[in-house]
Parts: C-alpha cells; structure tokens; sequence
C-alpha cells in the first residue's frame, strides 16, 4: 500500500488540503481499488449526519424549488471514453485560444498536444522526454506555495520543461502563466488551465537564451501579454 | 378524545434496518429528478432536507450561511443528478458529499480570510454535539449508528468527527488530538472502515 492509498478515509471526509486533494484525484482516477474504497466510505460517513438532523426553515424549500426550474440538468455521461475525449478536446481548445503550445505529458505518455494528429503526439512525446534525458539538462527547483516545481532545462535542445505534478489547480477562474525571461522581457512559455495536467509541461520558446523562469496567476482564458503581479515563483538560470 | 398517538407502522424492531427501502425510494427519486422532475425533486427535498441542512449547520455552524450552502448544494444536486450511479452507492452517500464538500469549502474560505480561533471551537464542540444528539434522539438509525461509534478507539472517533463536522484537514486533526503528524489520516480511515463494517456497508 502506497501513500496514496492511505489518503483514502481523509478524502472521503474532505479532510485534505488543496495540495493533497488534487494529489489524491490524480491517483483516484487510475485506481479503482480506491473509487470502491472511498464509495464506501463515503457510505459510512454520510451515516455521521444521522445524528445532526436539523429541519431547515421553510424559506429554503421555496428557494431550492424556485432555483431548479431556472437551471437544466446536465445531459448524462454516454460513456467513460467519450467523457475523457470531451475533457481533452476542451483543453484543447482553450489552450489554442490562449495562443500558446503546451504540451502535457502524464506518465510518460503525452495526453494532449495542440495538434490533433498522432505522428504530432510521437513528436511530442519524445520533445519532452528528450529534454528530461538530455545530458546537459539542469534542473532548477522553485517553491511556490509549500510545493516544490521543477524547471528543466536542456541548453543543447533550447528546450525547458516544467515539472510540477503536486501544483495545485489555479484557483476557481484562473489559470497558471509559464514565462520565459530573456533580459527584461517575460515571454509567454505556456498556460496551464485547472483540469490539466501539470507532470510535465514543455515550455515554448528559446530556452537556451533565457535568463530564468517564471510562474503566475493569470484570469482563465486571456492571453496574457505580460505578466501580471500574482508571481508564485521565479527561478535564475546558470548561464553557460 | 384519546391523545395516544398510534405506533407508526413502519417502525422496526431492533437489528432490523429500515434502510434498504428507504435507500431504494431516494435512488428512484434522484433518477427522476435526474430527467428533469421537478415534483420528484420535491419530493427528494422533502426526505432530505434536515440532513443535508443538518450537516451544513453542523460544519458551518452559522445558520443563514448553512442556509446558503445547503442551497447550493441542491442546485448542485439538481444540476448533476445524471452524475449519480446507484452501483457506486446510496443517493444519500452522494448528495451528502455535495454538501460535506460545500460545507468545508464554506468554512475554509472563511478561515483563509480570518484565521479561526481552534480553542474557541474546541471548547464549543463538546456543547454542539450533545445538542444535536439530543434532537436525533428517536431515530433508530442515529442509534445503531451511536452503537457502531461506540465501537470506535476514542482517537479514530474524535478524529472522525473533528474531520466530518469540525472540517479540519487530518493535519490539523493531528494538531488538535496530539497525534504525530501524519496518524490522524490512519486514524480517520480505520475508524471509517469499522463504522462501515459495522454498518454492514459493502465493499
């Protein structure tokens, strides 16, 4: 039983933190030995509240009633494959509308790139990995938050590659910047949206002739020309 | 006149959960709302309501923000009742994540602007648990339920309920039980797996 595993009764409880939380989702999701066992503990403690009934005031019931007629329930999920399709092209998207050529890499196996053609998916697979295996690469450590993300850096490849599987979502609206420094300037490197995933991201642009490193909070769904003053983090190069 | 009120029909015998029916109807019920059935809704409502009330008061302890949330939680419900699958669990179970998981939200982002005095809620815990056990006294349910936790270590039970109904995170349980950082999530979990065991819940 690893960690993970062991988080299984404080999920069911929302007794994690926004760090562990998303932690945890990210394991839930390829577990099922973990769905069943935070299901039925779920089960056992919504048992918990058969001793804190309390009977609301009536007022509620007008309100709850009068607000669903105003909201149409979602349509149901038609399978499990689909869902996650809809889920990737939605990123997809969004991470076209910002302009900005991310790739997300998960367990080694990238699960979206901004074309959607599978020779692009093999380029971009090994366009991250090659970073991580370069034998120049340098890996540089910034704290944002109580994590620790990683910037990897291959000078030969002029590529960089963000590694920050325990960052948390960017909070409800938001999404995280990756900037590039060359001097004075902060070029955009790539948008990291809630829902993605955050192992491995390769950066856009020059990384052999950057300075450093950078990682804020920007609105969701802006194309942000600079950056703007929510810095989580910053990390200097060593210049060759 | 006779004052004596007739013994309801449906009351069980002890050892005998009423559940399974009960469980059956709400799953029925959220389904139909799930297509759009408002009066199903209603009536989901009418069997829900004190504990999904119940719990918010319970967490967020301020009765109009308890109000709040337990009104965005069953806009939520209503919004995702197609979400539901009854082979994964009771419709009870999952409306009352909902609501645990709003309840919680509401209490922490309150704490990140103010932080909260923990003595302050230690001291009141004591108090608040004896009222509300007190009003769900008669039900049979809330008293196997008071047996299965008497069955707990008193660690994994304070654990549970200071993670449930005082919304802390298992490191903050750890801080208030005096327990070495990282033995409060075994203690939640434990104590979870006999109350479900106990119950004679799946899995």
């Amino acid at each position: 039983m690893n960690d993970a595993h062991g988080l299984s009764g404080a999920y069911a409880v929302d007794a994690l933190d926004d760090l562990e939380r998303a932690r945890f989702e990210r394991h839930l999701a390829e577990c099922p030995e973990c769905q069943a066992e935070v299901a039925s503990l779920r089960e056992a403690a919504s048992l918990l509240t058969d001793t804190s009934s309390f009977e609301p005031p009536a007022s509620l019931r007008e309100s709850v009633l009068a607000s669903i007629e105003t909201v149409r329930p979602l349509p149901p999920v038609v399978a499990d494959l689909t869902a996650r399709a809809d889920r990737r092209r939605r990123r997809f998207q969004g991470l076209v509308a910002a302009a900005a050529a991310v790739i997300l890499v998960g367990g080694g196996v990238a699960v979206l790139q901004p074309w959607d053609d599978d020779a692009a998916v093999q380029v971009a697979l090994s366009a991250t990995d090659e970073v991580l295996a370069a034998p120049d690469a340098q890996t540089y450590e910034m704290q944002v938050g109580e994590t620790t993300v990683s910037v990897v850096r291959s000078a030969e490849l002029n590529k960089a590659v963000l590694q920050a599987p325990d960052l948390p979502p960017a909070p409800n609206g938001h999404a995280y910047a990756l900037w590039l420094q060359h001097d004075d300037a902060m070029v955009l490197a790539g948008i990291v949206n809630a829902d993605d995933d955050t192992d491995a991201i390769l950066l856009s642009g020059d990384a052999k002739t950057a300075d450093g490193a950078g990682i804020t909070v920007e609105e969701a769904g802006v194309d942000p020309g600079t950056p703007s003053t929510t810095v989580l983090g910053t990390v200097g190069f060593e210049q060759a | 006149m006779d004052h004596v009120t007739p013994v309801p029909a449906g009351t069980p015998d002890a050892g005998v959960p009423a559940v399974p029916a009960h469980t059956a109807e709400l799953n029925g019920l959220l389904k139909q709302a799930a297509r759009g059935d408002e009066a199903a809704f209603a009536r989901l409502y009418d069997a829900t309501s004190s504990r999904v009330y119940g719990l918010a008061v319970r967490v967020v302890r301020d009765p109009a923000q308890a109000e709040e949330v337990a009104q965005e939680a069953f806009l939520e419900i209503w919004r995702t009742a197609t979400r539901f699958d009854p082979d994964k669990g009771s419709a009870t179970a999952w409306m009352l994540t909902i609501v645990h998981r709003k309840a919680v939200d509401r209490v922490r982002s309150a704490e990140a602007a103010t932080r909260r005095d923990v003595s302050y809620h230690e001291q009141n815990r004591t108090i608040d648990h004896d009222a509300t056990a007190d009003a769900a006294h008669a039900s049979l349910e809330a008293h196997r339920v008071r047996s299965a936790l008497g069955g707990l270590t008193p660690v994994q039970r304070e654990a549970i309920e200071l993670a449930y109904f005082g919304g802390y995170t298992h490191t903050e349980v750890a801080k208030l039980l005096d327990l070495p950082v990282g033995t409060a999530k075994t203690r939640i979990r434990d104590g979870l797996i006999r109350l479900r065991d106990t119950m004679g819940l799946g899995a």
